[in-house]
């Protein structure tokens, strides 16, 4: 990890919403970051399966998505969130951790595009993709 | 003409309703999100705490909270909505529910979130809409705000599909 993914890593740690969620960076460089949710039964929607709450997903996908922009080599590394749409593909087997990987696949002078999916234990099959516009600032 | 019921029956059986819906999620514990209820009208507040900063410099509340805090919304306004004839009934009482007995909550098959304004640190406030509800799929939007209910901090719109009339 060089200066740039170190600095992004350690912001996205310090995002007091984002400890209370005990988020990791497991991988940030080149416009791709990953960011894993342990399972935690406070996150529960569905009290009678153990299912985590897609508002939770939701969070770690916007997350991850913030992270890629930031990590673009031709980001200011400064984004926030112009519209996000996530679909929910199946609930998330209950005591898995939840894994979110996103990639900034457009930027331009203003405005980033990027697209993730999150997994849980069963890899192939995803839990739930999402794709969304952010903003570059400070140019 | 039948004498109408006295309110406070009427009061407890929405609030205690209306309670053990929310207080059945532990997410919307977690959030600590509640519910205002003026007649069927439902009204989200997200209490402001340090827990829910995203960007700690401005600070300002984390994009994901506020997907979250209008699922959340959404969700349980479209319950409330589908259930309520139920509840005036009497059919369903929710008064000794638990995990296991609760109705159970329709699934968001996708949601979308439009960033108007940065979440300031304090109290927010959303209502949801039931734009359509079918006997599987229903279309719902959601609003939400903070000093100003006309100028609203974020929108969003969501597909669900409906549990089964029990259990299901």
């Amino acid at each position: 990890m060089d200066h740039k993914e170190k600095l992004a890593q350690q912001f996205i740690t310090a995002l007091p919403h984002a400890r209370e969620l005990g988020l990791t960076v497991t991988r940030i460089g080149d416009g791709h970051a990953e960011i894993a949710m342990p399972y935690d039964p406070r996150l529960v929607g569905d009290p009678a399966t153990g299912v985590i709450h897609g508002g939770a997903v939701s969070t770690v996908m916007d997350t991850c998505c913030g992270a890629a922009v930031m990590s673009h080599p031709k980001s200011t590394g400064v984004t926030a969130t112009i519209d996000l749409r996530i679909e929910y593909m199946r609930a998330a087997t209950p005591g898995q951790t939840i894994v979110a990987r996103a990639t900034c696949h457009h930027i331009t002078r203003s405005v980033a595009f990027v697209r993730a999916e999150a997994v849980d234990d069963d890899t192939g099959r995803p839990v739930a993709v999402a794709s969304g516009s952010f903003t570059q600032e400070g140019r | 003409m039948p004498q109408p019921e006295p309110v406070q029956v009427v009061k407890q059986r929405r609030d205690a309703a209306l309670k053990a819906l929310v207080a059945g999620v532990p997410y919307i514990r977690f959030l600590d999100i509640t519910f205002d209820r003026r007649g069927d009208e439902l009204t989200g507040v997200l209490h402001f705490s340090d827990r829910v900063i995203g960007n700690p410099t401005l600070p300002a509340i984390h994009g994901g909270v506020t997907a979250a805090f209008l699922e959340v919304t959404s969700i349980i306004t479209l319950s409330w909505a589908y259930l309520w004839p139920d509840i005036e009934s009497g059919e369903i009482d929710l008064t000794d529910v638990t995990p296991e007995t609760m109705p159970r909550l329709p699934k968001t098959i996708d949601f979308t979130v439009d960033y108007l304004r940065t979440g300031l640190p304090r109290d927010a406030y959303a209502r949801a809409t039931v734009n359509r509800q079918g006997r599987r799929y229903a279309s719902v939007r959601a609003e939400a705000w903070q000093d100003n209910k006309d100028r609203l901090f974020a929108q969003a719109t969501g597909h669900f599909l409906m549990p089964g009339k029990r259990g299901g």
